[in-house]
């Protein structure tokens, strides 16, 4: 590499080395990290894609049932049976962690202590279809409150794996080697400075005895 | 406590409301993205949405998908199913994996 720019000193590359070590550490800690997340995903987009072809399925045909109910219904008879809910949907959000990543976590609660408790509306002037269609609907809200929760963690847990990835790979590619590679400029730097000095040592010594002792006359 | 709120057109959602969840009916595409911020913003950790408007309001939703609340969900509207939710999974595969190894291109 052309443009390394360092200090070829003994305490840079004890700094270095450091550095390089804590390095390797945070690569393989980070690679476990990112194989974890993986394996959960995988196991997590799975569910996700059956949960949601249920759920698209079940308000598919709740639609259906719905827009029956409409043809044998008046607008505003219909309106005025759907205005006033009975029930109501409280969800509470716990959060769990996976690999310290925040994962929201629903729990539903109706108002009514009896789920089952939801038509808005006296029998006597609305259709049978109408209650099939509410009913419908109402047997696909838990699976849709899971799917909620399922699509969320993917996509949470896709985000943290993309930027694991970058991490892993900004480790491994460059930070490691560019640091590897500083070490061996420096040690080779020393070892060349270190000859060097013994050359010219050996040198003054050779001088200093011809001096002395006039081998050469 | 959290609520569960549905948004789209009022054909497709008029009957969340008998079962309990919130729904908000919008019409306007610049009504639903503040509607959409309004809800976001409040006591709401579910968002239920039609596609059709999911496909409208895609930079608004983007924004929220890495943050732990609410999450924003799209469901089929009353037109037919678009296959949008699926693409959406698809897209976090993607992105988690590099690529498609979930759906095999179908």
């Amino acid at each position: 590499m052309a443009n390394i720019q360092v200090n070829p000193t003994r305490m840079e590359l004890t700094k270095l080395k450091k550095k390089l070590t804590t390095a390797i550490r945070g690569h393989k800690l980070l690679k476990d990290k990112r194989d974890e997340l993986m394996r959960q995903f995988l196991d997590l987009v799975r569910e996700n894609k059956a949960l949601r072809e249920k759920v698209e399925a079940g308000i598919h045909s709740a639609n259906k049932n719905f827009v029956l109910a409409r043809s044998v219904m008046d607008d505003e008879v219909l309106n005025v049976s759907l205005m006033a809910p009975r029930q109501e949907v409280f969800l509470e959000c716990h959060t769990k962690n996976v690999m310290s990543v925040n994962i929201p976590q629903f729990e539903y609660r109706t108002k009514t202590p009896d789920e089952n408790d939801i038509y808005p509306y006296g029998y006597a002037f609305t259709s049978s279809d109408l209650d099939g269609a509410v009913k419908s609907l109402q047997d696909i809200l838990p699976d849709m409150l899971k799917l909620a929760e399922v699509e969320k963690a993917c996509q949470l847990l896709a985000a943290e794996i993309e930027k694991t990835r970058r991490r892993v790979n900004a480790l491994e590619h460059v930070m490691i080697p560019q640091m590897q590679q500083k070490i061996k400029y420096i040690v080779m730097k020393l070892d060349e400075n270190e000859r060097s000095t013994q050359v010219r040592l050996m040198k003054v010594k050779d001088m200093m005895l011809e001096k002395a002792h006039h081998y050469s006359d | 406590m959290y609520k569960v709120a549905v948004m789209g057109d009022r054909d497709s959602i008029y009957g969340f409301a008998a079962i309990g969840l919130d729904t908000y009916p919008v019409s306007k595409t610049d009504e639903a993205a503040k509607l959409l911020k309004e809800l976001a913003d409040s006591q709401y950790a579910v968002i239920f949405i039609t596609e059709s408007l999911q496909s409208v309001l895609e930079s608004e939703i983007n924004k929220y998908n890495s943050e732990r609340l609410p999450a924003i969900i799209p469901i089929p509207g009353v037109s037919g199913n678009t296959g949008m939710g699926l693409r959406n999974v698809k897209k976090s595969v993607e992105r988690a994996v590099g690529s498609d190894i979930i759906f095999n291109n179908n």
